[in-house]
């Protein structure tokens, strides 16, 4: 059966039908429809397939481990700086080894269409010693899946997919396979107590395993070599694929890598019968890194070190048309009459208020700096309200400001928001609190995951209780309503807080109106 | 045969419904489809805009090539004209002519739909439309109407057809609304 499916999708309707017990993700574009997509799964809900949101990426990680620890097909989704959060479970991950089969998909946002960098998470795979599959289509999304989870406990070792937006935020028609059983209970029975003496053995283990897994990618169904009488060699990267075959058709001597560690025979041969290679790979030039080494100094390898194709930015069928000497270019001259439309916080959402009166209350303070924070509340650094000189990483916000303020800013302020806290705030509070860092907090609470789309936060209901859990002091937890009328009480708080010399906490809380909207919506229809 | 279209606005306005329309037409047509679309951040009141892509060939890349678009469907005048580059020689526009303006320097209107008009384009004021059949949230499937029998691939009737379905879990009465909006943008884009 076809079904038209999201990469996205295909990666979460693979893995239910590959027998998952759990996926353990905290949203992330672009990886946040897996884990939606499996929420709502009639066969995932009545197999009770674990699928409620986590804390954060190593949250996330860790319970996968602990599944797959117990003999079961789990799954973790991440965007790809959410492996920078997970980073410390997942390498560790492969020195214990896997039980049940463990996949870390990782979803990379090459262009940063909604993402602060454009890290290559192949690299994590290389790093941590483990196989990384790189689907060039949504079918093989899809049935990747199935494979991976094989693979893993074939190998005994987590299996890293690397999706790019482009395929997960891409429909076509996907071939539809029957559900598999679900693995039964059967925890591991060795150790997975990386206490040193144990962990030096299991890193050996680990290394011995890198032969197998050299001879799964050159086996593997998803490296695959295409012969023409061209005298230049590609290199054709995950959906790097698409856009040669767009370009060539099958006129290409290529190597199509789908699997790594990369297939080194197959690439030395192209590389013989070929004058040059020409890498192209969506993300960093990692696979242009390792094929210079592999072929030696000599061997002209070209890609984006070389400027063939850019060094930054997504591969689009034009830059890739362009390194193959095929450029068309446009017909029309760019319009006249155009201005940018950035991205801005609803009309009514309460994110605005509480610039409003940030704004209105810092105006009095010249040396003011409020660090912020990653969700829908960063828009608050662009034009109207320009009220943030930094965003960094989840939870910065809150350390950030207890370092300026260490180094004697006044007033430092901190923007965050109710998901955000919980993912990565909640320590760099304590650690505030510890130090009595004269710091204002702002907890923008809208009950929700916002920029994702609105997915449960996981601290819901319980921020006061958190702060005052991390010892912050009752009478500088303030909960405020965030909308215009309020506005002078809001002002009056916020300029007390900032005037206490202290840790101060202020939770601005009104629903996302998105979701209001939404479960407004939901009302409606359960009513009728 | 194949047809690249570039379905464009602003975030809100409904041009993933456009999408999933046109998708749902061509897979019960049996074409080959890919469609791209961008979530996430840019999802508010920013420029957003979907790659589809129809042919009667597998496709590979998802993304449509510069000069490669036989169309652009846009709920906005200014979003139309932001996808030139993509627009193919023969190409068409079909769009809304009224803007939405959230932004402080949206360019001189007038200038905007001057150079509109000289491009191979048809526009018309899709909401007023959708309003004056009695559906004034249906300005995207009066758009669709109106791109309809450029789209060409797909027969108008399959068009049809595909609204009744992807609505019909919303009941009768939006299927028709719909369809009736769909039906006015027909008639207005001939």
């Amino acid at each position: 059966m076809k079904k038209l499916l999201l990469g996205d999708e295909a990666v979460a309707l693979g893995a239910i039908n590959a027998g998952l017990s759990g996926v353990y993700a905290y949203p992330g574009t672009p990886s946040t429809e897996i884990t939606e997509y499996i929420q709502n799964h009639p066969l995932a809900k009545e197999r009770g397939v674990h699928s409620r949101w986590c804390t954060n990426e190593k949250t996330a990680m860790e319970a996968a481990l602990g599944m797959s620890y117990a003999g079961k097909r789990a799954l973790v989704c991440m965007k790809h700086v959410g492996m920078n959060v997970c980073a410390d479970a997942f390498v560790n991950s492969a020195i214990t080894g896997v039980k049940g089969g463990l996949i870390v998909l990782a979803a990379d946002d090459p262009s940063m269409h909604s993402s602060q960098n454009e890290q290559d998470s192949r690299f994590y795979a290389k790093f941590a010693l483990v196989p990384c599959l790189e689907p060039s289509n949504q079918q093989e999304a899809y049935d990747m899946m199935a494979y991976g989870f094989e693979l893993s406990e074939k190998l005994g070792e987590p299996i890293v997919l690397r999706v790019v937006t482009r395929l997960a935020h891409s429909r076509a028609a996907v071939e539809v396979t029957e559900p598999k059983e679900e693995k039964l209970l059967s925890p591991a029975t060795d150790q997975w107590v990386l206490l040193p003496g144990i962990a030096r053995k299991k890193y050996v283990a680990l290394l011995e395993k890198q032969d197998a897994m050299k001879l799964a990618s050159a086996e593997s169904p998803y490296n695959k070599v295409e012969t023409s009488t061209k005298k230049t060699g590609i290199l054709a990267c995950g959906i790097a694929y698409n856009y040669v075959k767009e370009a060539f058709g099958n006129d290409a001597n290529l190597v199509k890598i789908s699997q790594y560690p990369l297939p080194e025979e197959k690439i030395k041969t192209l590389a013989a019968k070929c004058d040059d290679l020409l890498v192209i790979e969506d993300g960093q030039p990692v696979v242009e890194e390792l094929v210079t080494g592999l072929l030696g100094a000599g061997y002209p390898v070209r890609g984006r070190l070389t400027g063939d194709l850019p060094r930054t930015g997504e591969l689009t069928p034009d830059n890739v048309a362009k390194a193959l000497g095929k450029e068309a270019g446009a017909v029309f001259v760019p319009a006249k009459n155009m201005a940018a439309r950035p991205p801005q916080l609803c009309q009514g959402c309460g994110h605005r208020d509480v610039y409003a009166a940030l704004n209105a209350v810092l105006a009095d303070y010249p040396e003011h700096r409020v660090f912020g924070d990653i969700g829908c509340y960063t828009l608050g650094a662009l034009p109207p309200f320009q009220s943030l000189s930094s965003c960094v990483d989840m939870g910065a916000s809150i350390t950030m400001a207890k370092g300026a303020a260490d180094a004697g800013l006044f007033p430092s302020v901190a923007v965050i928001g109710d998901s955000t806290f919980t993912h990565s705030g909640m320590t760099g509070l304590l650690d505030a609190v510890n130090d009595k860092s004269n710091i204002t907090v702002i907890i923008s609470d809208n009950l929700t995951t916002g920029m994702t789309g609105g997915q449960d936060s996981a601290g819901t209901n319980k921020y006061e209780a958190i702060c005052l859990g991390l010892g912050v002091e009752p009478e500088h937890v303030r909960v405020v309503v965030p909308l215009p009328k309020n506005m002078p009480e809001i002002t009056r708080v916020i300029r007390e807080e900032i005037e206490y010399k202290g840790v101060s906490v202020i939770i601005p809380r009104r629903e996302c109106i998105q979701t209001f909207a939404r479960h407004a919506k939901e009302r409606k229809a359960e009513k009728k | 045969m194949k047809k690249d279209i570039i379905l464009c606005g602003v975030g809100g306005q409904g041009i993933l419904s456009i999408a999933t329309i046109i998708g749902e037409a061509a897979t019960k047509a049996g074409l080959y489809l890919k469609q791209a679309e961008v979530h996430g951040m840019s999802q508010r009141g920013g420029d957003v805009q979907s790659n589809l892509r129809l042919s009667i060939e597998p496709i590979w890349s998802d993304l449509i090539a510069e000069a490669g678009a036989e169309l652009i469907i846009s709920m906005e005048p200014m979003e139309a004209m932001r996808y030139l580059a993509y627009l193919s020689k023969d190409g068409k526009i079909v769009t809304s002519s009224k803007p939405f303006v959230n932004i402080p320097n949206y360019p001189d209107e007038e200038a905007l739909q001057k150079e509109l008009d000289t491009l191979p384009s048809i526009k018309l004021d899709i909401e007023t439309v959708a309003k004056d059949c009695g559906n004034p949230r249906g300005a995207n499937m009066v758009l669709l109407g109106m791109a309809a029998p450029a789209i060409g691939i797909l027969s108008v009737e399959s068009l049809r057809e595909a609204i009744s379905t992807v609505f019909a879990r919303k009941g009768e009465q939006v299927v028709e609304a719909n369809l009736k909006a769909f039906d006015a943008g027909v008639k207005a884009g001939m």
